[in-house]
């Protein structure tokens, strides 16, 4: 049997699995934008914060994701096995790259166009909303693309903490021995995270025109 | 050094001192800037120009002497009410780039809540004096303009309001020598119908010349020289006439 007629015979189980790698990317990189954007605005105002917490998400990037997905297994509340467990892995994953790209989006403006805000008399809250914030925002999506297409990988893994997704696939084709299931798994992961690669990529040249004066 | 004494100057440094880190920037600067008049701050890079215009819109503070704007020490004022009475026009021009021409002009009356049509009114009277008409620039954004034209939007931003002071930190400073020229000549027309106070920061002594009623020339951070043009001229001061230009052979 060809990949291809097993993708065909097993499409409902494709899907699902699809379905469930989709939420586990989506909510992670959701939680990750809702944490992650304040964050990173926050560092704009409180330069002490900055290191601090630039290096706490950095080295939560260098722990293995596998590691990470089984430290938190006993943790009360939000670890055991499931898919609950596997979100907040990989939204703690996806922080570095939107916290810092929030951070450097904004300092990236030229200071020139901050200062005349300043000086026109726009308080904190409007320079941030009418003008930082809307010229950061290619450089915040290419932070939530980066988190996504990294997500995507990684959430392969969660499989093996019972959160399901296309990992699942994978596992199983290991243990059996059959190259033809891993790669039923691999290969939707793979065209997943090339379609939100491209389509993210997209909206980041959108909101990055500004930057190319 | 005193000036005319008339009631309360629009800007007035009352022994001025700035301290940044561990600089001297501004050393007991006195001077005043009265309504209807052009004061050039004059003097070489470093001389503390930029900052004592900082210090009017109260981006900076004085480290000791008062900053008086309408009579009140800056310390006093609302910094946010206080910068929507100042007009600030810089060097690096510093427009919105995703805005339009219309909305960056019309920046400073929006956030004083001006209602639409009044706001519509103001910014098209404003683009027609600085010598871009509405029905053409409005809609453009500031990239598809020239530096020139950029910087006359720029102008036109810091008058949006009617604020009775206006800040102008070497504005024409990265412009090409005609357009510069250019600019001077229709800033100087606006500064004598507008009647405002307007503080013009600058290192090119005929720009001085040009735009001045009065200049305040700054030397490590001191005031050496306060008066007319013409008297700045014939000044013998070493400092003033280091700042001469050189007489043709």
């Amino acid at each position: 049997m060809s990949l291809l007629d097993y993708l065909i015979a097993n499409r409902a189980d494709v899907l699902a699995r699809t379905v469930e790698h989709l939420f586990l990317v989506g909510s992670s990189v959701g939680i990750a934008i809702f944490i992650g954007i304040p964050t990173g605005i926050l560092l704009t105002r409180r330069a002490a914060l900055r290191k601090p917490i630039i290096g706490f998400v950095n080295v939560i990037q260098t722990i293995p994701s596998l590691a990470l997905f089984g430290f938190l297994i006993p943790v009360p509340l939000i670890g055991g096995i499931g898919a609950r467990t596997a979100i907040v892995a990989l939204s703690a994953y996806a922080l570095l790259p939107i916290v810092r790209n929030t951070y450097e989006g904004i300092r990236g403006i030229d200071p020139a166009v901050r200062e005349s805000g300043v000086a026109m008399g726009m308080t904190d809250a409007q320079l941030l909303r009418e003008v930082e914030f809307p010229l950061a925002l290619g450089v915040i999506v290419g932070g939530v693309r980066l988190a996504t297409v990294i997500g995507i990988g990684i959430a392969t893994i969660a499989a093996a903490i019972g959160a399901g997704g296309l990992g699942v696939f994978i596992f199983q084709g290991i243990s059996m021995v059959n190259n033809q299931v891993i790669l039923a798994g691999a290969i939707p992961a793979a065209l997943l995270a090339l379609a939100a690669d491209a389509g993210l990529g997209l909206l980041e040249r959108r909101y990055s025109r500004w930057r190319r004066a | 050094m005193t000036t005319d004494a008339s009631p309360t100057a629009a800007v007035e440094f009352d022994d001025v001192s700035l301290r940044l880190g561990c600089v001297d920037v501004l050393r007991r600067v006195p001077f005043r800037a009265a309504s209807g008049e052009t004061t050039v701050i004059l003097g070489r890079s470093g001389a503390g120009k930029s900052s004592a215009l900082r210090l009017v819109n109260r981006i900076l503070e004085p480290t000791s002497g008062a900053v008086l704007v309408d009579g009140r020490p800056t310390t006093e004022w609302d910094p946010i009410a206080l910068r929507r009475h100042t007009g600030y026009v810089i060097q690096r021009i510093g427009l919105f780039p995703h805005r339009t021409v219309a909305a960056n002009v019309a920046l400073v009356p929006r956030l004083l809540g001006w209602e639409r049509e009044r706001l519509e009114r103001r910014t098209a009277e404003l683009l027609e004096l600085v010598g871009l008409p509405a029905a053409e620039y409005a809609g453009r954004y500031p990239t598809e303009l020239s530096g020139g034209q950029q910087q006359r939007v720029g102008v036109a931003r810091a008058l949006a309001a009617d604020p009775p002071i206006l800040l102008a930190d070497e504005p024409f400073g990265a412009l090409d020598p005609v357009t510069r020229r250019e600019l001077q000549v229709e800033f100087r027309r606006l500064a004598t119908q507008l009647g405002k106070a307007v503080l013009f920061v600058t290192h090119d002594v005929r720009e001085a010349h040009r735009l001045g009623d009065r200049i305040v020339l700054l030397a490590e951070g001191r005031v050496v020289f306060a008066g007319s043009p013409a008297e700045f001229g014939e000044s013998r001061i070493p400092a003033a006439v280091a700042f001469q230009p050189e007489d043709e052979a």
